[in-house]
């Protein structure tokens, strides 16, 4: 299964992904995708390395479909977080009921 | 209100600083996140889903103007504009900044406001009947006894590390308008045998996984001995509550593995042993809190408004908001308006700066300068006279909070739910606001009665779904959000836990499954029933056939 590495910034909390630059990044789509356990491994290394630097909190590893170069998040709380919003935009349902 | 005198203000003073030093130094990395996170709570602030939440304690659900304007301020300037007040009679903001909160603490202490212990293992925010002090049907105002119990547990050295968080309401009127039957402790002011007003405790309510309704330990405690009897309460739950599992640490657990009886008698053993040498208030210390909270003076006015009564035969939905969102007070030609945050299309609880701002202004023209909040998720204006009715209408319709659904199926509880809690296993939100639409018709809502429904996002029951008429529950079942719909549950004096009614429904299914229900509700219901009156003579199965048929 595909997966990207995510946290919560430490300074304002907001949803971040570690990036193909090495850096973090809100946009899901910039993350770097790990195909293997191997690989994975070897992001959350990377990450726990910006949690010491104090640049990330609560970082763990998610499932992602990965099709045409778009990243998809396959659980519906990572796909509200990925959304950086929630429902108080009044006509939001990017989220489908 | 209570006004902070020096010590108030040098003690939250002394506690902004010392948190903005443990903000400063987890920045600079002398704070690793484990030693941080449990500081933060101490302070109210998590980490959620989207970003950091911070909990602002509104004791006993009070607000001047003043400090409503404040907390617009600070969502406007260090939030998104907008708050969540919650069912605790708190106010959440959900986008904050760690590096802000210093600044936020400040701002807050400027309006004496704090987040102290509106999280973790203590005394939390102690709540209160939200018409304290107005309502016709009160015996006492509760509200200095809250500020009381409120002194009394900050930094209580015996009782900051408990086995679990503890939630205390008090009620000092007939109906009861605070749930303190789900609470740790519960007290509901009573008239004694002698005559004079004392407390009826009950002990051991919660929600969450494992709910029950509180049970009495004490039919009538004498007033003076109020904390002394609290004390004992909480050591004896500190000494015997699990501390080796977390599902299992409220102190309803305790008091129902041992039994009341017994709970009682260990209760009662450490209170002989210990009220005399134990600190009860004194009596000017008493005498100083009460006189916060004398009533406004307020002179007798005409119950009768014409202007009112002709507005009420001329416009209908004023005639609906004016019966549902106006409560009579105890002077009369005097009402408790109900500013109404749950406009259908809206998140249930949440309140713009705008809108804050908003209802600071009503309060100060017409509500004798105070607001409150009740653990439904309205605010409220307490004082205004028949005669500013019209006004207070006027003001508040054209600004979206003047939907007249109190008490109503569209006064919904909603948690925050998977769209912003690291708790939730499924979104509360969207499904409360797709109720709203289908029962969007107030005559329809007129037709169903009084019905409380209440939805949680989670089993942690944030959304008192255990306690509504109607409660939903969502699950995350494979991936899937499912919900679990529970009838009969009741907040109030006979306060009772909903039973779940069957299999859940997809999100997609739920507004159509309460459509079912109440349509059933309608066909059983005898002349004057309200829901709870029917299910509780129909019981489930004429709900269970309609919605999963008879098979």
């Amino acid at each position: 299964m595909p997966s990207v590495v995510t946290a919560n910034r430490l300074i304002d909390g907001i949803v971040v992904y570690l990036a193909s630059d090495g850096g973090w990044t809100e946009e899901i789509c910039r993350a770097r995708v790990a195909e293997t356990e191997d690989e994975v491994k070897a992001l959350e290394a990377e990450a726990a390395k910006d949690v010491a630097a104090r640049k990330v909190v609560a970082v763990y590893p998610m499932d992602v479909a990965v099709s045409d170069g778009t990243v998809d998040p396959l659980s519906v709380r990572e796909r509200i977080r990925a959304a950086h919003r929630t429902t108080l935009t009044k006509d939001w349902y990017d989220v489908p009921l | 209100m209570y006004r902070y005198d020096e010590f108030d203000h040098a003690f939250v003073r002394e506690r902004v600083a010392e948190f903005k030093d443990q903000v400063e130094r987890r920045l600079a990395g002398q704070l690793t996140e484990e030693e941080f996170r449990p500081l933060r709570l101490r302070n109210g602030l998590y980490l959620q889903l989207h970003a950091y939440m911070l909990r602002i304690a509104i004791p006993y659900g009070v607000l001047s103007p003043q400090q409503l304007r404040q907390l617009a301020m600070i969502g406007r300037r260090w939030d998104r504009g907008y708050g969540h007040f919650t069912t605790r009679q708190n106010l959440q903001f959900n986008w904050v900044k760690l590096v802000d909160i210093p600044d936020v603490l400040s701002a807050l202490a400027d309006v004496e406001m704090h987040c102290i212990q509106t999280s973790g293992n203590c005394v939390r925010n102690v709540t209160a009947d939200p018409f304290a002090g107005a309502a016709n049907d009160e015996l006492e105002d509760p509200r200095p006894w809250c500020e009381i119990l409120r002194q009394w547990s900050t930094l209580h050295p015996e009782f900051s590390w408990l086995p679990r968080k503890f939630k205390i309401a008090i009620s000092g009127a007939a109906e009861d308008r605070a749930a303190i039957g789900f609470h740790d402790i519960g007290l509901k002011i009573v008239r004694g045998p002698n005559g004079e007003n004392g407390f009826r405790v009950l002990v051991g309510g919660g929600m969450g996984r494992t709910p029950y309704v509180g049970q009495e330990i004490r039919a009538c405690l004498p007033k003076q001995h109020l904390l002394s009897y609290i004390e004992s309460i909480l050591r004896v739950y500190n000494l015997h509550g699990r501390r080796d599992n977390i599902h299992k640490a409220r102190i309803k657990i305790l008091v129902n593995q041992l039994g009341i009886d017994k709970f009682r008698e260990d209760v009662e053993a450490d209170w002989e042993a210990t009220h005399r040498d134990a600190i009860d208030l004194p009596e000017a210390e008493r005498k100083r809190i009460m006189s916060y909270f004398a009533p406004p003076a307020l002179p007798e006015r005409p119950i009768r408004d014409e202007a009112l009564d002709r507005r009420r035969t001329t416009d209908p939905v004023f005639a609906n908001w004016l019966k549902h969102n106006v409560r009579p007070h105890r002077v009369p030609g005097y009402s408790t308006v109900v500013v109404s945050l749950k406009e259908p299309g809206r998140t249930p609880g949440d309140a713009s700066s705008e809108a804050m701002e908003l209802v600071a202004d009503l309060a100060e023209r017409f509500s004798r300068s105070e607001a409150r909040v009740n653990y439904t998720q309205n605010l409220m204006l307490p004082h205004v006279a028949a005669s500013d009715v019209v006004a207070v209408y006027d003001i508040l319709a054209a600004n979206g909070l003047a939907t007249g659904n109190h008490d109503l199926l569209g006064d919904m509880i909603c948690c925050p739910g998977l769209d912003y809690c690291n708790l939730a296993n499924a979104r509360s939100i969207p499904i409360a606001k797709e109720i709203a639409k289908r029962f969007e018709d107030p005559k329809r809502q007129e037709l169903i009665g009084p019905l409380r429904l209440n939805m949680s996002g989670c089993i942690n029951a944030c959304g008192h779904h255990h306690s509504g008429n109607i409660g939903i529950l969502g699950v995350d079942k494979k991936g899937t959000e499912l919900y679990q719909i529970s009838l009969g549950g009741n907040p109030k004096d006979d306060a009772s836990i909903g039973t779940i009614i069957g299999p859940g429904f997809r999100a997609e299914a739920v507004p159509q499954a309460i459509d079912t229900i109440i349509e059933t509700y309608l066909t059983e219901r005898s002349d004057g029933e309200t829901f709870l009156d029917t299910w509780r003579r129909v019981g489930a199965q004429p709900f269970k056939e309609a919605l999963y048929g008879s098979a």
